[in-house]
């Protein structure tokens, strides 16, 4: 199993915002949690990361415990985040922050920086264009792009994104999401917070739906989406008056 | 003004330019990693001056001068390590009031153990009789060994910054450190980085700088003060822009003495520091845009 987590309590000082979650995710799938505002998604993601310590329960990652690892252990362990917002280096170039992304892995002796970065241009072409702008030039959806191929340069087992599609034109999300869909046929794992609940659920193989610290609902990606009570939260769709004409069962 | 008499105010002010801009980059560098004014920066360049001089009575001088830089980053990572790494989430102010603390007992232990006593390190090279004439200037070779250190040292700093895998670290956290952080870089080893840094290129510019200048216990404050304001003139956090503004506070200085006395010298820098902080607080290069996003 890839990740697994259990009864995990975390939270920011006496806030506890997590409340005994348990969730796994299990080698080459999708896993999408979704969920409101304030229910403590990016809290969970930050948690498996190590930037925020959890107070009870436990993280494994491929059978390690990762929950008292520091934050840049875990990286070098295989698990990335790609945190809200398009965190990149603003004033670094494309390739430096690329590069950074690697770092991790280029103490190694046989590390090819080349072929690396080659690897992930072949991912997002758009970054090999822009190869030596300074990052914070480049577009919403280019930073978006550059946020995960940094990730992806240290070659993670695991990846995480949080909120991928935020404040993103609907057609550069699209893209988005169809590059999740080749990164997991290419054999990664990915983690996908999102707000979007439609389209993630619409690219997961499995999903959690997490209130208030809590997991309420799971399982399937497909069911999740014809769940009566998902429709309601989630998906915008007013199941009471409009349910005759829906397909909902 | 006679041309001779031009180019001697003009080389002076060079010198002096060049160390108020070490000491500017050495602020610098701190707040890139940290966010605060790390006002024990003077302090380094007495306890450079300071260490190699007393290195010097049992050492051959350049042996003397690189053990004194070495000492002094190994003190400037252990004030990190001891007095700031350990802080939770400390606010800046919290963290500037405690390297305000800390400069105050580094000159305290430096008057326990050198006195008052006014030292210098010997000339490089001649002594101080020995002149260079430049362009009708007599100059010390002292004066040539200062421009040529402080070149070699801020070209050497902005090729390690954009070369080396630290230095890429180090802008990294500076920029994001969150993403620092999530790409597997330890930022608080970065931060102690950045202390040993400073306190070696202030250490380095306080060897060169004592044959001229002397080293005394307390020459941190001043030298602060210049750094602080130059560091503010070119705009906090940018390095080049400090060499600029530093040879710009030292030409300023230095030819203020043909229209006011000397004795007003020191008055410059304080009045030029005031004006900057009321008419362009992100300094002469720096964008309002990005001053008003910073925290201090």
């Amino acid at each position: 199993m890839m990740l697994k987590i259990r009864n995990i309590e975390s939270g920011y000082g006496k806030l506890r915002v997590l409340k005994r979650i348990s969730m796994h995710v299990d080698s080459g799938e999708i896993v999408t949690i979704i969920g409101a505002n304030g229910a403590g998604k990016t809290t969970l993601l930050y948690t498996i990361a190590g930037m925020i310590k959890s107070s009870a329960g436990d993280i494994t990652l491929l059978d390690m415990p990762i929950n008292k690892v520091k934050p840049e252990k875990i990286v070098a362990q295989g698990c990335s985040l790609v945190p809200e917002g398009r965190q990149v280096f603003a004033t670094m170039s494309v390739k430096e922050n690329l590069i950074l992304g690697g770092y991790v892995r280029n103490k190694r002796k046989n590390y090819q920086q080349r072929q690396e970065l080659d690897e992930i241009y072949s991912i997002f072409p758009v970054l090999k264009e822009r190869e030596n702008q300074l990052a914070g030039t480049l577009s919403g959806g280019e930073q978006q792009m550059l946020a995960m191929g940094r990730a992806l340069m240290a070659k993670p087992k695991l990846i995480m994104l949080d909120e991928p599609s935020t404040g993103l034109a609907p057609l550069i999300v699209k893209n988005i999401f169809k590059i999740i869909i080749k990164l997991r046929d290419a054999g990664n794992t990915v983690l996908l917070v999102e707000q979007n609940a439609k389209a993630a659920l619409g690219i997961a193989d499995r999903g959690y739906v997490l209130e208030t610290g809590k997991i309420i609902l799971q399982g399937p990606a497909e069911d999740l989406l014809v769940n009566r009570d998902v429709q309601r939260a989630y998906l915008g769709r007013d199941v009471d008056t409009d349910g005759a004409t829906c397909d909902v069962v | 003004m006679n041309p001779d008499l031009f180019f001697q105010y003009l080389l002076a002010g060079v010198t002096y330019g060049f160390l108020y801009a070490i000491v500017a980059i050495g602020f610098n560098i701190i707040y890139n990693t940290t966010g605060i004014i790390n006002f024990a920066q003077g302090e380094f360049v007495m306890l450079g001056g300071m260490f190699a001089i007393s290195l010097n009575n049992v050492l051959p001088l350049p042996l003397a001068i690189a053990a004194a830089v070495a000492l002094t980053m190994i003190i400037g990572a252990l004030l990190e390590v001891i007095f700031i790494r350990w802080l939770k989430s400390p606010s800046v102010l919290r963290m500037i009031i405690i390297t305000i603390g800390l400069s105050i007992i580094i000159r305290e232990l430096a008057l326990h153990f050198w006195g008052e006593t006014v030292y210098s390190l010997p000339y490089f090279i001649g002594n101080e009789l020995s002149t260079i004439t430049i362009l009708g200037a007599k100059v010390s070779p002292q004066v040539l060994w200062v421009i040529g250190v402080s070149t070699i040292m801020v070209t050497a700093l902005s090729l390690f910054f954009r070369f080396t895998s630290i230095g890429q670290q180090m802008r990294a956290c500076s920029s994001n450190r969150l993403a620092a952080q999530l790409c597997g870089i330890n930022a608080k080893n970065m931060v102690t980085f950045s202390f040993m840094l400073s306190a070696g290129i202030g250490a380095l510019a306080g060897c060169v700088i004592s044959p001229i200048t002397y080293t005394q216990y307390d020459i941190g404050p001043g030298l602060a003060i210049k750094g602080f304001t130059v560091a503010i003139l070119g705009g906090l956090g940018n390095s080049m822009a400090a060499v600029i503004a530093g040879l710009l506070l030292g030409l300023i200085e230095s030819f203020s003495i043909t229209v006011i006395p000397l004795a007003f010298q020191e008055a410059v820098s304080i009045s030029i520091l005031l004006l900057i902080l009321f008419v362009r607080p992100h300094g002469l290069f720096g964008r309002s845009e990005t001053a008003s996003l910073k925290e201090f």
